[in-house]
């Protein structure tokens, strides 16, 4: 099985988030990335299960600048074979899906994971982007995932309230949710070995921006919390129901 | 021209999330200058409705099979054509972010998802939503023709502004599908996390699963969803969709009570949009408090039997 893997790199949740003076650009001075744990602990990991399973290779793919190469090296040192960088500053989903279809489609890949959201954008919605352009199936949410050697997966997925397990026909392309795999520690075999393997750093191909980048603000601070006396619950009820109207 | 809203059809219902999308469609066409039209599918007695919420036509395809990403996208995307779609709207639900990018491919439009306000239009639509599970508020401009988007759950309430409109069915070349639902499950009866008003979370406060009926008590005096902490799920003293937070859900109710649990980092970051947050914590240093609205400081074991009493008793007078 050859299967591409889509990571990325976003802020350590514990970061304080800021932006530039005119409000534009993210401001990541002083920030530590990390790799997204959806595309670490689920997609890369599951990835590397089926190809220690079925055979094959695992390659990672990035859209972003070298200061990406820290958690490509990570993804590497985790199992990866190897790795491809599109030299791209990606402003948003659109164009990331863009870049990765542009390398995906140059080689036939049985199978592309990718995380189920990024934790910074938020977007969920770069694997249908990737899908569709490809004219794949596409699978989201995936929580569990199995196949045999028949080309055919076998994916549950989370629904609203609940699951739904399907089967479908590759080539296609899962997100990866909580439950199909276990987050894996790089061992120091493994970080030794990542440093010779294949990081291929291609130039991005031309695209039309769709999407731009207007400005970004931080919410407005909380009022500040008012203290109930916990004798008194039926004040509780009363604030609820009158001041906050949400019973 | 037209703004077409994509309604979600749960076994010939309608959830709010649709009405939601269709009040938000409608609040955009206005803006547009452009009429608002829904679009839905199979067997759904209750379509004609989507008119009160502001849809001057609704128009239903003849499709009742599995969920397909690839077919949905094809309704969706051919709908929007016929009916000269310049902006498509879906809910931000799991089958919307499914294949909302289907759909932005095939319109070749510019898509952002998790929508929370209506648009403003000037010279392609400038959009807002939150980024940074909940620390920041991003604006962006689409500039294509064609504009995809879905909206976030709870960001407005469904105003009705109109009455029932006579559904019309549509025509569509839909492809058949690749992928085959073999099973299907979902709890009954209480309403989905991701959809849930009022939530009742706790965390690793209540010392264990045998403690939990006193959270489902509250929860069944305020008809609310349960919620809870990551360690609580790891350890399996909940489901793990009940688990809110970085790792697990986000959620945006209109009421979050947190019991027994600090308020790391990690979990604030999927409940704090919420709009009104209580908490309860024997710690009057727990960092929650700093993202609440209401806060009680005491043991849980006391307060929450007393606040289930209250909630009760409230009830009963309305
Ligand atoms: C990468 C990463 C991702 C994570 N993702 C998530 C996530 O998605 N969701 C999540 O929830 N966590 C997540 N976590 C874990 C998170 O950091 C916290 O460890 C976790 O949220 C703590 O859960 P808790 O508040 O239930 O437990 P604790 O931190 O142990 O807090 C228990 C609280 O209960 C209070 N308490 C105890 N007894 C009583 C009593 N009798 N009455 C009243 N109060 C009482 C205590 O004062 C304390 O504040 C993540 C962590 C990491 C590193
Ligand atoms: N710049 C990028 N490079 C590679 N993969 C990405 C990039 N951005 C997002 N992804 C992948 O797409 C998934 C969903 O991202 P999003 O739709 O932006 O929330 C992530 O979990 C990653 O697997």
């Amino acid at each position: 099985m050859n299967i591409l893997v889509c990571v990325s790199k976003t802020p350590d949740t514990t970061s304080k988030i800021s932006f530039s003076g005119d409000g534009k650009e993210y401001n990541g001075d002083g920030v530590t990335f990390i790799m997204n744990p959806y595309d670490e602990w689920y997609a890369l990991v599951k990835a590397i299960e089926l190809v220690e399973q079925h055979g094959g290779n695992v390659t990672t793919i990035t859209v972003g600048d070298a200061s990406n190469d820290i958690i490509i090296r990570k993804a590497l040192a985790i199992g990866a074979n190897d790795a491809i960088r599109v030299d791209a500053k990606a402003t948003d989903s659109n164009e990331a899906a863009f870049q990765i279809v542009e390398v995906a489609k140059q080689k036939n890949y049985d199978l592309i994971l990718l995380g189920k959201e990024t934790i910074d954008y938020n977007g969920s919605v770069l694997g249908s982007l990737v899908a569709a352009q490809m004219d794949l199936p596409y699978i989201s949410y995936g929580t569990k995932l199995e196949t045999s050697d028949n080309g055919v997966y076998t994916v549950t997925r989370e629904i609203e309230g609940g699951e739904e397990v399907c089967e479908v026909a590759g080539p296609l392309v899962i997100s990866a949710a909580k439950g199909m795999a276990e987050q894996r520690i790089p061992n120091m075999k493994g970080i030794m070995m990542s440093k010779s393997k294949p990081l291929v750093v291609v130039p991005p191909a031309a695209y039309d921006s769709k999407v731009s980048v207007v400005s970004f603000e931080l919410p407005v601070q909380k009022k500040g919390v008012k203290m109930i006396d916990p004798e008194n619950m039926d004040e509780l009820v009363r604030l609820l129901h009158e001041e906050a109207k949400v019973i | 021209m037209s703004v077409l809203v994509f309604v979600e059809n749960h076994n010939g219902k309608i959830k709010k999330s649709g009405f939601e999308a269709v009040y938000f469609g409608s609040l955009l066409a206005k803006n547009m200058g452009v009429s608002c039209h829904a679009l839905t599918y199979g067997q759904n007695p209750d379509a004609g409705t989507l008119g009160k919420y502001g849809a001057n036509e609704v128009h239903v395809a003849a499709y009742n099979g599995d969920f397909d990403t690839q077919v949905y996208t094809a309704m969706v995307s051919e709908a929007a054509q016929k009916l000269g779609a310049k902006a498509v709207v879906l809910a931000h639900t799991a089958n919307g972010k499914s294949f909302a990018g289907g759909v932005a491919v095939k319109l070749n439009a510019g898509i952002v998802t998790g929508v929370n306000a209506v648009p403003v239009v000037d010279n392609g639509l400038i959009v807002q939503k939150s980024v940074f599970s909940g620390k920041a508020i991003a604006h962006y401009k689409i500039t294509t023709d064609v504009a995809v988007m879905t909206l976030a759950g709870n960001s407005m309430q469904p105003v009705v502004t109109g009455s029932d409109v006579t559904p019309q069915n549509i025509e569509l070349n839909l492809p058949a599908a690749k992928i085959r639902v073999i099973e299907k499950k979902t709890s009954e009866g209480i309403v989905p996390l991701p959809e849930a008003e009022l939530v009742v979370s706790a965390g690793r406060g209540l010392k264990g699963p045998e403690n939990w009926s006193i959270i489902e008590e509250l929860a069944k005096a305020l008809q609310a969803t349960t919620a809870c902490s990551r360690p609580v799920a790891d350890t399996g003293w909940r489901p793990h969709h009940e688990h809110v937070g970085q790792t697990g859900v986000a959620i945006k109710p209109n009421l979050y009570i947190a019991i027994g649990i600090s308020g790391a980092i990690q979990h604030l970051a999927g409940v704090n949009n919420s709009k009104t947050i209580v908490v309860i914590n024997k710690d009057p240093e727990a960092p929650f408090f700093k993202a609440a609205d209401y806060g009680v400081v005491g043991d849980l074991f006391d307060i929450i039997p007393k606040l289930t009493k209250a909630v009760e008793s409230f009830k009963s007078h309305q």
